[in-house]
């Protein structure tokens, strides 16, 4: 049994004009299955308004489906009961730092949700110093979060949810408001934490470079999964991608180019070192 | 006719202990109709840099010139000069707060106290030049998807006229086709209206595809400012600054030490395919010649 | 520019009074201002200035940052001086015109700026010397009592600590969309009250609309890291009395006994 699962989940909203009245409903997510193992990283692709946030939210019951159903480690996210243990299990980091960092320092920040979750004083301090310590900011503990860069903030806000000892992670567009080297620090700290510590990862990104090294990609459109594999499978089809809104990493472009000029190259190339061999260029 | 930066500095909280140098004697020349790309890390000054180009910060030494006249000067129209030097922040769609998309692009426009006839015209021109839809132009701002906001906010800019458009990160936060169709939206503005244009982005892949010069900060000082080529072939200096070549670079390197006889000059993705294509045929001459095969 | 406001911002450093715990500083803070309205005479303001001297000296936060936050606010300061010098009746001193400045004005008003003065000293100091969400927690203990007729006590703390946290992220963000509408030609300066009053209106929507937009992120965060009130909670930093906790409010009882000493002094005759 996995991690967390969705069967034929659906998602429906009432859009409203100026005045209130109903004008239609939204269907944002429309049928997703979905299994995921305990361990696995798993990325989610999707152009702007594709579903995957709203799906997201789902995992960590803030939504609740409107058909169909989610359940994180065998609990229904529509029982009242399991919600707290879901948020526990389920953490979620969102897109902008400055909107979910609470505390006004550091340590404070993470010692949020164990404080919230009723976790004795002498095990808070311990939590929080490893988790700091797991994103590599345990250094800043005494800092101010507004003094900090945006991928410290966003380490913090990752300590933050590890402090709860959650079996699976959501990161909603994580990277999208950094700068390149901010964007590296998070999807470094991200990778150690699934490779390290076994936590599953749920990474939801624009940045095809971040997907990679996922063990599956999950590509979304119109609120349905239209595309599924291991990053090889997805990127070995460049114009369906494009189709989609998304891209492709540069390698597997530059591959593509080149298998369109006559070369015979393999489909999904995802490293420049994979494209010298396939070109005949061996090791050594 | 330019922009011209004489030994220009600013320093933050000046007289008290935290001043801090957020330029630094700076001298640069930005003439017109050039495609520029202003990189740097976060904290490098650029942001500072180009809120001193339309006089949003005054600078705490040296001067700058628009077009001969110090912008400083007794008497210089701030106005003026900030309707001819268009600043477009990052996420510029939060500065949005009209009822409409028209009316807020009017903004601009009404502001430089032209006739209503000449504001709609300009507006309406704008929303045009940017490539948004006719059907939304009377839609409220906030419920349009988010590149659509993007282009209503830069938009709104335009609408002034301005000769000089600078712009913070125009793609942050859109999907990758979002990225590519308001780049492809800016640069065709740029050729078609001769336009000049400061690119500020972290993509060194947008900047190697679009500029036509790249101004590199560091430390509140201007490190590199050449040729896209120029600059990418010094790309350690980069990486000693938290920056990086375009990733194609990165590649051809790779696929150079693997031995493959390719020129590691190259920038993108065209560049890649023609540069890998002249060396598979060269070495597969060479091979031939000694009677093994080819790929 | 708005950042300048200094007056009560987190200072860093180690102090004795940095380490104190918050409610004996918001105790001693209420205390002190009291005490600043009982004391008469040169005697009893020598006496507060010289507690105050020495907590200043305690907190090893300059003096001068201090007074730098002060001129935020000089000019309340000079307001009440001056209507107190020309506004209070009794005997004149000094006259021009139909301004008039008496003994009673003069002495009052003097008094009135000594006091305001230490006032917003004393209670800038505690703010300079706790973090905000220590403060926060302090009020949430004093007031817990409170609790029992059913006063919101945790909720109120919460919501101070996070308006707390997030004013230096809205100052800095009315300074870039007022640059950003100056960059299209706003103008916020020029005009009479009704027309700047309109000119805030592409300010103030954008604003609000983040403001509300960072209070939605905000909750849904809170959320999602499992809050829900402040029932069934655990602290990290709980608040205990120390040795040194128990001694301030020994100084603080002997500094109130000695002001109502000197106090009495001056009285009897």
């Amino acid at each position: 049994m996995g991690i967390i699962e969705a069967g034929k989940l659906v998602f429906e909203y009432i859009r409203r004009d100026e005045e209130g009245n109903a004008e239609g409903i939204t269907r944002a997510v429309d049928g997703v299955d979905l299994d995921i193992r305990q361990g696995e990283f798993v990325a989610i692709l999707g152009h702007n308004g594709s579903g995957k946030s709203t799906l997201a939210k789902h995992i960590n019951a803030i939504l609740y489906p409107t058909e169909g159903a989610v359940l994180v480690d065998g609990k229904d996210t529509r029982e009242e009961e399991n919600i707290w243990e879901i948020r526990q299990k389920a953490g979620m980091v969102f897109q902008n730092p400055d909107n979910q960092i609470i505390g006004q320092v550091v340590e404070e920040d993470v010692g949020f949700g164990p404080e919230n979750m009723g976790v004795p004083t002498k095990e808070i301090w311990e939590r929080v110093e490893e988790s700091l310590k797991a994103v590599g900011m345990y250094e800043y503990r005494k800092h101010s979060p507004n003094k900090l860069s945006g991928g410290q903030k966003q380490r913090v806000s990752i300590a933050g949810v590890i402090a709860m000892h959650p079996k699976c992670i959501i990161l909603d567009e994580p990277t999208a408001m950094l700068d390149p080297s901010g964007r590296r620090e998070v999807i470094r700290a991200v990778r150690a934490l699934n490779q390290v510590e076994g936590v599953t990862i749920l990474l939801i990104t624009h940045y095809m470079e971040e997907v990679i090294h996922a063990d599956r990609v999950i590509v979304m459109d119109q609120g349905k999964i239209v595309m599924q594999g291991t990053p090889r499978d997805v990127f070995s089809h460049v114009e369906r991608l494009r189709s989609l809104r998304l891209d492709v990493p540069q390698v597997t472009l530059l591959a593509y180019a080149l298998k369109k000029k006559g070369l015979p190259l393999p489909d999904g190339i995802l490293s420049a070192e994979e494209l010298a061999e396939a070109l005949g260029y061996q090791k050594g | 006719m330019a922009i011209i930066l004489d030994h220009v500095s600013h320093i933050y909280e000046k007289d008290t202990e935290m001043a801090a140098f957020a330029l630094k004697d700076i001298c640069l020349r930005i003439p017109d109709g050039q495609f520029i790309g202003l990189i740097g890390h976060t904290g490098s000054g650029k942001s500072t840099l180009v809120q001193h180009l339309n006089g949003l910060l005054v600078p705490t030494g040296g001067t700058i010139y628009y077009n001969g006249e110090d912008i400083h000067g007794e008497g210089y129209d701030k106005k003026r000069l900030r309707s001819k030097v268009g600043l477009v922040f990052q996420y510029p769609e939060h500065q949005l707060f009209e009822m409409d998309v028209f009316s807020d692009v009017c903004f601009g426009p009404r502001n430089l106290g032209l006739s209503q006839k000449e504001v709609e015209l300009r507006a309406f021109q704008a929303l045009r030049q940017v490539g948004f839809p006719q059907e939304y132009f009377y839609q409220s701002p906030f419920d349009l998807s988010g590149g659509q906001k993007r282009r209503a906010a830069i938009a709104g800019v335009l609408a002034m006229q301005p000769e000089v458009l600078i712009l913070d990160e125009p793609t942050a936060g859109l999907d990758p086709r979002g990225r590519d169709e308001i780049l492809d939206q800016i640069a065709a503005l740029q050729k078609e209206t001769g336009i000049t244009v400061v690119l500020v982005s972290h993509s060194m892949e947008d900047i190697a595809r679009y500029v036509d010069r790249i101004i590199v900060m560091n430390k509140g000082s201007v490190l590199l400012d050449d040729v896209p080529k120029e600059v990418f072939r010094r790309y350690q200096d980069l990486e000693a600054v938290g920056l990086a070549a375009p990733q194609m670079r990165y590649i051809m390197q790779t696929l150079y030490e693997r031995g493959m006889p390719v020129d590691t000059d190259v920038t993108t993705l065209e560049e890649a395919v023609q540069e890998i294509l002249r060396a598979l045929k060269k070495s597969n001459l060479l091979q031939q010649d000694d009677g093994t095969a080819g790929l | 520019m708005l950042r300048d406001i200094t007056l009560g911002q987190y200072y860093q450093t180690e102090s004795v009074i940095h380490r104190l715990d918050p409610r004996v500083k918001l105790v001693g803070t209420i205390l002190y201002i009291i005490s600043l309205f009982l004391s008469g005479g040169v005697c009893g303001y020598l006496a507060a200035a010289l507690f105050l001297a020495v907590v200043i000296k305690l907190s090893r936060v300059p003096f001068r940052y201090m007074v730098k936050g002060m001129k935020a606010i000089a000019f309340i300061l000079l307001l009440t001086v001056v209507f107190n010098l020309f506004l209070t009746p009794g005997e004149p001193l000094w006259q021009f015109w139909k301004l008039t400045i008496t003994e009673e004005g003069l002495k009052i008003s003097v008094l009135m700026a000594v006091r305001l003065t230490f006032l917003i000293i004393g209670s800038s100091l505690m703010t300079l010397t706790t973090t905000p969400n220590n403060l926060t927690d302090g009020m949430e203990k004093l007031m817990g009592p409170l609790k029992k007729i059913r006063v919101p006590v945790h909720e109120i703390s919460m919501m101070m600590s996070i308006a707390l946290r997030f004013i230096p992220i809205l100052m800095e963000e009315t300074d870039k969309i007022m640059k950003a509408q100056i960059a299209r030609g706003a103008d916020f300066e020029s005009g009479n009250l009704v027309k700047k009053a309109k000119a805030m209106v592409p300010l103030l929507v954008p604003l609000f609309i983040s403001a509300f937009r960072r209070a939605n992120d905000l909750a849904m965060a809170m959320e999602a890291r499992c809050y829900q009130g402040g029932g069934g909670r655990t602290k990290m930093k709980p608040l205990q009395y120390n040795k040194r906790d128990i001694l301030a409010y020994g100084v603080l009882a002997i500094y109130i006994a000695a002001l109502l000493f000197v106090r009495n002094i001056r009285i009897l005759p």
